[in-house]
């Protein structure tokens, strides 16, 4: 069965001058209810992963640099 | 404050399991549960004598205006997947029929709260900015004359704030903007909407299954269990009509102590293996077919079409044929693929999505009759019947079907005088009766 891969634009942003992953952070991963968040580990820093985000903002609020924002999902902005 | 206490008596927490079966022993009574890990896919067996079920909301049953599958009113890692376990164990489940349906505000799909602004001045209003209901507190009558107003020439629907003072507004926005959905002040942002300038345009939910907000759980009695031994409920999941947070509280402490005595005096079933190879076959499959359908995909029209045919008013010939096309999913359940972990705990979902959708038009048909407002509103049915249906519609797994039958409604603990029984049915405010209400206050 073939299948195609659709972009869609994101509404977890991370900021990677900010993100301290490559020290071992893994604080927006671990609070994120819908798992939704995942760090590159070539790169090390936070990024989303898969588009499914309740806009609830744990992941913003408890980083610890400020490196996350959480915008309203596009279809609903 | 629950994390600090969990820690302080040192119970084991792991938050990235999803549980898919209950483990049943001989007797039909709970031995445990299964899970996998959403990160790693390890299958895990977890034998127990007692299991408390606080999975919260069947929340990912209809599809929000918006499209976006996670959109949802209720939060959407609760996809229904207590309410399947629940089933698949025999457990009675009941008021399936009676949905979640909430007034949110429209898009962003949370609550306009206009019960948390109402002691500060806020009401719900219609296009004019006039009240049209007397309370608005969350119920099926209030969703029925919410509904009324949206599909009239009063319509939409709005969150009613602009007449306030600017302290009291301020207060609002503290209130709101920092508590339960707190994005909220950023998707008003982004609308270019003051509650100062503009009333916040409200719109309908999507139907759910939550009986903190309803009536649609499983079966616990006052004690907090269920009708499979050893099995308890608590929150939003336990037929506890209305329940809310405090309620999910009070009866997750109930379950608890109730749980704890079971415990005492039982011992440990055996261990089914075959309970649990079927499980874990039913599990990984979605991993090992090399191709297929995608989760997301199915997710999303199976809940289109429980929106299409589910969402009240409820028709009976349309709620048939959602059942037909539900079975169409089932047979697509056999297909769904899954590359990772994570997909695979969203294809698992969909299982219980699907069971939760088959369930609520099934306690809909049952119920020959229309209650609770625009919660179940048959429009070929639409008198309420309180000879025939003033029972509780349960609904349970015999045999490997859904079967619906009727429990009858135990009695009032409080007497309550007549004109509060009818209070529920005068949710509308009546304008020539204001009109000569003021009047009288003139003379």
């Amino acid at each position: 069965m073939p299948i195609a891969f659709t972009p869609t634009s994101l509404p977890v942003r991370i900021n990677e001058e900010l993100c301290i992953a490559n020290k071992g952070c893994t604080v927006c991963v671990d609070v994120c209810p819908l798992d939704v968040l995942a760090i590159d580990f070539d790169k090390g820093k936070a990024y989303m992963k898969f588009d499914e985000c309740w806009y609830c903002m744990p992941c913003e609020k408890d980083c610890p640099t400020g490196a996350v924002t959480v915008d309203i999902p596009y279809l609903l902005r | 404050m629950l994390y600090r206490r969990l820690k302080r008596v040192r119970v084991d927490i792991t938050n990235r399991l999803v549980a898919t079966r209950l483990l049943t022993a001989a007797d039909g009574s709970i031995a445990g549960a299964m899970a996998f890990d959403c990160r790693t896919a390890d299958f895990h067996v977890i034998r127990a004598k007692t299991v408390i079920l606080a999975t919260g909301a069947a929340g990912r049953l209809g599809l929000p205006a918006s499209g976006y599958l996670f959109g949802t009113y209720e939060n959407p890692t609760n996809a229904g997947d207590g309410y399947s376990m629940a089933y698949h164990a025999g457990a009675e489940l009941s008021g399936i029929e009676c949905f979640q349906i909430n007034p949110l505000i429209k898009d962003y799909n949370g609550p306009a709260c206009a019960y948390v602004t109402g002691p500060l001045g806020g009401y719900t209003a219609n296009n004019k900015g006039e009240r049209f209901i007397e309370c608005d507190y969350w119920s099926g009558q209030m969703m029925m004359e919410f509904y009324r107003e949206l599909e009239g020439g009063n319509g939409p629907v709005f969150l009613k704030l602009n007449h306030l003072a600017e302290e009291t507004i301020g207060t609002i926005e503290n209130i709101l903007h920092t508590n339960e959905r707190p994005s909220r002040g950023r998707f008003h942002e982004g609308r270019g909407t003051d509650y100062r300038q503009q009333m916040v345009e409200m719109h309908i939910s999507e139907i759910g299954l939550c009986s903190g907000h309803s009536a649609s759980g499983v079966w616990v009695n006052e004690h907090a269990e269920t009708t499979v031994p050893g099995l308890y409920a608590a929150g939003d999941l336990a037929c506890v009509p209305h329940n809310y947070m405090l309620g999910a509280f009070v009866y997750g402490k109930i379950a608890g102590e109730s749980a704890a005595a079971y415990c005492a005096n039982t011992e440990l079933a055996e261990l089914d293996e075959a309970q649990v190879e079927r499980e874990r076959a039913r599990v990984w499959a979605p991993l090992s077919r090399p191709d297929g359908l995608p989760p997301a995909q199915v997710e999303y029209k199976l809940r289109r079409l429980v929106n299409d045919y589910l969402q009240p008013p409820k028709v009976t010939r349309k709620m048939e044929i959602g059942l037909a096309r539900f079975a169409d999913i089932r047979a697509d359940l056999e297909h769904l693929f899954a590359r990772d972990p994570h997909e695979l705990m969203r294809a698992l979902e969909v299982h219980a999505i699907h069971d939760c959708a088959e369930m609520a038009a099934r306690a809909s048909l049952f119920r020959t009759e229309s209650r609770w407002g625009l919660y179940h509103h048959r429009v070929d049915h639409p008198e309420t019947n309180d000879e025939d249906w003033f029972v509780h519609v349960q609904l349970k797994k015999v045999d490997g079907e859904m079967q619906c039958f009727k429990r009858p409604i135990e009695p009032y603990i409080i007497d309550l005088n007549e004109h509060e029984k009818t209070a529920y049915q005068k949710m509308r405010i009546v304008k020539a009766e204001s009109a000569q209400i003021q009047a009288q206050i003139k003379e």
